[in-house]
């Protein structure tokens, strides 16, 4: 695609604007500044990965997956900034999740070891990691809220924090995990995957673009579940103190 | 001998929420086998001193002693148990009846037996029918008596009722009142209820607190509770104090 053709592209960001200011709808502003960003961000990204391409470095490996790492804590312990320490347990979550994904994949010979392969991976295990644990983040923090007498109940009657708060876990596992499952249940009905779709369009072997989005997809199935569960258990003891008493939301 | 051993005693505590005093120099002893009530308008901090006794809550300074030991050298679990407690709106988990009064037990990996279940049913005035019964489909006095034989389910040594008969009809208010003083007296267990009802207060007492505005004003026989001296408390029984 030439620059020329994508500038025409631009007339899918004109029809939203128009309407927004014919509607009123107030949208043109945060369309214009995510149009700009998106064109940015992604073009710096396109120009970065042809550099760690070319270099064949491990090292710039390494440190585009700490990028990745970084921007998803910084953009999920807002949604987390009531528990104590989330900054550090998201980190410890995507790294596992990605250390997880990897040792997996390279090691049963499923991709090469290659930047190619590595970090457009990582980014969609840490991207979806992301996601989910911004979505367990915030129906944890509704569930413990909601359920608060009953954790007390349990806690009053000799239970543990682990088993006075496991009902909001599940919970809030569960509900964070089942779009993607549902998801996976329609896919190819509804919409083609876009990583499919793109590889398609680039001229590539249909079937072959659906076994390597099916690999994608078991690989989010597994980031999804992983990623829930381990924020979940890092985050559910800083709600207690060493009383085994719940903390208010203050003293967090 | 028990008679007049002290089983909890509290010792200059202080409560705050934030930067409002909930409770304010409470020092006083509840005594073993005895039952104690506790009056007083509402928003004297009554629900926050069984908070503090169960453990749920720490205070802000000063002691609570449990036993004769400060009750922060128990395992929080082994205090809770000991020191059990029903409060005003029963919370129920989801489930049947019988899920409910298995709790403390399944929070030990224990199971509780049918025939123990049929009995603290009994026990609370409730059939043998309502133990397969969704907890949803109880009214709030059904679920009331759920709460109590639940709490007892862990034989506590002391029991903690808030307001425990307050949304009861008059009939099972009073099966509740002839039920704690069986349990009183049978095994022996320490009773401290809070009541907004004066005449239970001096009917089924041996001590009477009142507390007002988070502090302890009196400690008094329960039968000597309207002949107080103490200007506030007689306020307080007159009706002046809601």
């Amino acid at each position: 695609m030439s620059y020329a053709t994508l500038a025409l592209s631009l007339v899918f960001v004109l029809i939203p604007i128009l309407l927004s200011k014919t509607l009123k709808l107030g949208l043109e502003k945060d369309t214009i500044i995510a149009t700009i960003r998106s064109i940015v961000q992604l073009l710096i990204v396109g120009m970065i990965l042809k550099f760690v391409f070319t270099s064949k470095s491990f090292i710039f490996i390494v440190l585009m997956l700490l990028l990745m790492i970084s921007a998803a804590t910084q953009n999920a312990r807002k949604k987390g900034k009531a528990i104590k320490g989330m900054t550090w347990k998201l980190v410890v979550t995507f790294v596992a999740v990605e250390v997880l994904t990897q040792s997996i994949l390279i090691g049963f010979h499923i991709i090469r070891p290659t930047a190619q392969y590595i970090i457009p991976i990582s980014g969609m295990v840490v991207g979806n990691s992301m996601v989910l644990a911004i979505l367990f983040l915030n129906r944890f923090t509704a569930e413990v809220e909601a359920r608060q007498d009953e954790t007390e109940l349990i806690l009053s009657l000799g239970g543990t924090p682990k088993q006075a708060i496991q009902a909001s876990l599940i919970s809030s596992i569960k509900a964070s995990t089942i779009p993607t499952i549902e998801s996976q249940k329609t896919i190819g009905l509804v919409q083609l995957p876009g990583m499919m779709s793109g590889q398609i369009i680039a001229g590539a072997d249909p079937v072959q673009a659906v076994q390597f989005q099916l690999l994608i997809l078991f690989l989010l199935l597994t980031t999804a579940v992983v990623t829930s569960i381990m924020i979940g258990f890092l985050s559910y003891p800083a709600l207690f103190n060493k009383r085994m008493q719940m903390m208010k939301q203050k003293e967090i | 001998m028990t008679e007049n051993q002290e089983v909890i005693t509290l010792s200059h505590v202080y409560y705050a929420d934030g930067n409002v005093s909930i409770l304010k120099d409470i020092t006083g002893s509840f005594l073993k086998g005895k039952i104690t009530t506790i009056v007083g308008p509402s928003g004297a901090g009554k629900t926050t001193l069984f908070k503090l006794c169960n453990g749920l809550i720490s205070p802000a300074s000063g002691d609570i002693f449990f036993n004769g030991k400060r009750i922060d050298t128990y395992e929080p679990t082994e205090l809770r148990r000991n020191v059990g407690i029903a409060l005003q709106s029963p919370t129920m988990i989801s489930g049947s009846v019988w899920e409910n009064l298995s709790l403390p037990l399944t929070l030990q990996g224990k199971q509780l037996q049918e025939k123990k279940a049929k009995e603290l049913l009994k026990l609370v005035g409730l059939e043998e029918k309502f133990l397969n019964q969704n907890v949803k489909d109880l009214s709030g006095g059904q679920r009331q008596k759920v709460s109590i034989a639940r709490t007892l389910v862990n034989q506590p040594k002391v029991l903690l009722l808030d307001e425990i008969t307050s949304s009861l009809d008059r009939v099972s208010q009073q099966e509740i009142e002839a039920l704690i003083v069986r349990i009183n007296k049978e095994s022996f267990t320490t009773i401290i209820w809070i009541t907004h009802n004066l005449e239970q207060a001096i009917s089924i007492g041996d001590y009477s607190w009142v507390m007002m505005g988070g502090e302890l004003i009196e400690i008094v026989e329960s039968s000597r509770l309207l002949y107080s001296k103490n200007e506030s408390v007689q306020q307080f029984v007159k009706g002046d104090i809601e």
